[in-house]
């Protein structure tokens, strides 16, 4: 799971998607994961991570890091190779 | 070892710029952690979720505001509580001890009033559907009827001829305000003369003392401007009254209807900032009633039936997240544990949610959905609110009004309603609905008793 290499990701939560025009804010747990998949971590790491620096259950932060990612593949940011 | 952050679902939202959408822009910028002082999980803790919360101190503020909007501008003004605004005795009796007498429609109401210890003189008794029996009731106990249909004047006339006792009545007058949707389906018609004709054959017989002209115009009413018109139009049924049979009417009654701070759906702007005050009402009932043509020895009593103006504002629903979840287009849903069954206004508002624990600046477009199983239950189409979490607890506002009345045993039980004292006291005013209390009024035949699966 990888986002596109050509999203910009400001690091106050501001993005921009070039082959649509469109800019989105994110808010701090959501930028948190937008970095982490655009390293190219995988969902058991960055539920670790989140895990680690917030006050949050596992299983939380997994069925919401899964509606986030629904999210961003509404919003075509979500590699092709790598969906 | 580093201290943990408070956790917010991730989220991205996509900006748009000079995009007007139905969600509107976002309403709440601070939770509403505590009623009056109590906080809204502890409340939540000890009554139960969803729960009602009224505010005494609210009732009396708004009725002592009304009061005064309408005793600066007229020497006899009288409230009378409107019991299926909301008919929960200890909402009834804070109105009761602020002076209110009690205005009911229905044989229940009108034991419910009187259960409480209002004195039937002090009773105003409306609507179509008055029995025989209640006739009689209300007439012994010197109460005001007010008259809905020729059926029930016949009927009151000939109880006043075989009982010798002279009722005491009014009529309900219809008439054309200048508003839509004009409500004639209560009462005599002022323009076709059927008030008129009604009056008249009060008169004529004397078995009824007519005391009183009332109307009710509509409900939820923006227009100020409209009760002018109607008062007017009462001032001249009384003032065809003196001259034709030099009787002078007592009261005359403007009903109800007056908006609370709600916004009606549909609305382009919240109601908080554009409906109409108690002050302007009053203005505009008062200014016409001093103005008209109708000088009597006495000037009549001016009666108010005001409900929702008194009270909604008055009581919040606290409840709690059930769920979130999205639909097939994305379009994210929250799922709460209040549904139309108790919020039955949320058919006619967009009623104002707040969240009832802290939140950062991040607002989501949502659908609010209540738990039941029925697609009906919508309690907001579309709200901006903060992101939240299964679990979180919500404070509607402004609920004071019918929803402790309309509300069903549907799907679920009905939960506590609690008021607040002055002084900051809790007490259950109505205890949540067991199954043993419906069970209670159910009987299965013998041969439907048993059963094998």
């Amino acid at each position: 799971m990888k986002i596109k290499n050509n999203i910009a990701v400001s690091e106050n939560g501001f993005v921009f998607n070039p082959a649509s025009g469109e800019s989105f804010s994110v808010n701090t747990v959501g930028l948190e994961i937008l970095n982490m998949l655009r390293k190219g971590h995988s969902a058991v790491q960055i539920i670790q991570s989140i895990n680690d620096h917030f006050h949050a259950e596992p299983t939380v932060i997994e069925r919401d890091l899964n509606d986030f990612i629904e999210t961003l593949r509404q919003y075509h940011m979500i590699d092709h190779d790598e969906d | 070892m580093t201290t943990k952050k408070r956790y917010e679902r991730p989220i991205i939202k996509r900006l748009e710029s000079n995009m007007p959408n139905k969600f509107g822009s976002r309403t709440e910028f601070q939770p509403v952690t505590q009623l009056e002082d109590i906080a809204v999980k502890e409340l939540i803790d000890a009554y139960g979720s969803p729960l009602f919360v009224i505010s005494e101190k609210k009732i009396r503020k708004n009725f002592r505001a009304a009061k005064q909007a309408f005793e600066t501008r007229y020497p006899k003004v009288q409230f009378a509580w409107s019991y299926k605004t909301n008919y929960l005795n200890a909402v009834c009796n804070v109105f009761h001890q602020e002076g209110s007498w009690a205005e009911v429609v229905s044989g229940f109401e009108y034991d419910k009033a009187l259960r409480n210890g209002v004195d039937g003189s002090k009773i105003i008794f409306n609507g179509p559907d008055k029995s025989e029996a209640d006739l009689k009731k209300a007439i012994t106990n010197n109460s005001l009827i007010h008259i809905d249909h020729l059926d029930e004047l016949y009927a009151l006339q000939e109880i006043a001829k075989s009982t010798k006792q002279r009722p005491k009545v009014a009529i309900r007058v219809n008439m054309d305000t200048g508003v839509y949707p004009m409500w004639d389906r209560f009462g005599f018609n002022f323009e076709n003369g059927q008030a008129w004709d009604a009056l008249n054959k009060i008169m004529f017989t004397g078995t009824l003392e007519l005391v009183g002209l009332h109307t009710h115009i509509g409900t939820f009413m923006l227009s100020p401007n409209a009760y002018a018109v109607a008062a007017s139009k009462l001032a001249v049924l009384a003032q065809k009254v003196q001259q034709k049979y030099g009787h002078e009417i007592r009261y005359i009654d403007l009903g109800g209807g007056f908006a609370s701070r709600n916004t009606l759906k549909g609305s382009y702007l919240p109601g908080i900032d554009t409906n109409p005050a108690i002050d302007d009402y009053a203005e505009a009932i008062t200014s016409a009633l001093i103005n008209s043509e109708y000088r009597p020895k006495t000037p009549p009593m001016l009666i108010l039936e005001t409900g929702r103006a008194l009270i909604d504002d008055a009581a919040w629903l606290l409840g709690t997240v059930i769920a979130n979840k999205r639909l097939s287009d994305g379009k994210r849903t929250t799922i709460v544990d209040f549904g139309v069954n108790i919020l039955f206004t949320s058919f006619w508002y967009d009623h104002r949610v707040s969240p009832a624990q802290p939140f950062t600046s991040y607002t989501e477009d949502t659908v609010m959905y209540g738990p039941l199983c029925m697609n009906i239950d919508v309690i907001r189409e579309n709200i901006s609110l903060p992101l939240l979490h299964k679990g979180d607890h919500l404070v509607v506002h402004t609920v004071g009004a019918y929803n402790m009345t309309q509300w069903m045993q549907f799907i679920t039980l009905r939960p506590k309603v609690v008021m607040i004292s002055p002084e900051g006291k809790i007490s259950v005013i109505r205890n949540n609905e067991k199954l043993e209390n419906l069970l209670d009024l159910e009987q299965v035949p013998p041969h439907l008793a048993n059963f094998e699966l």
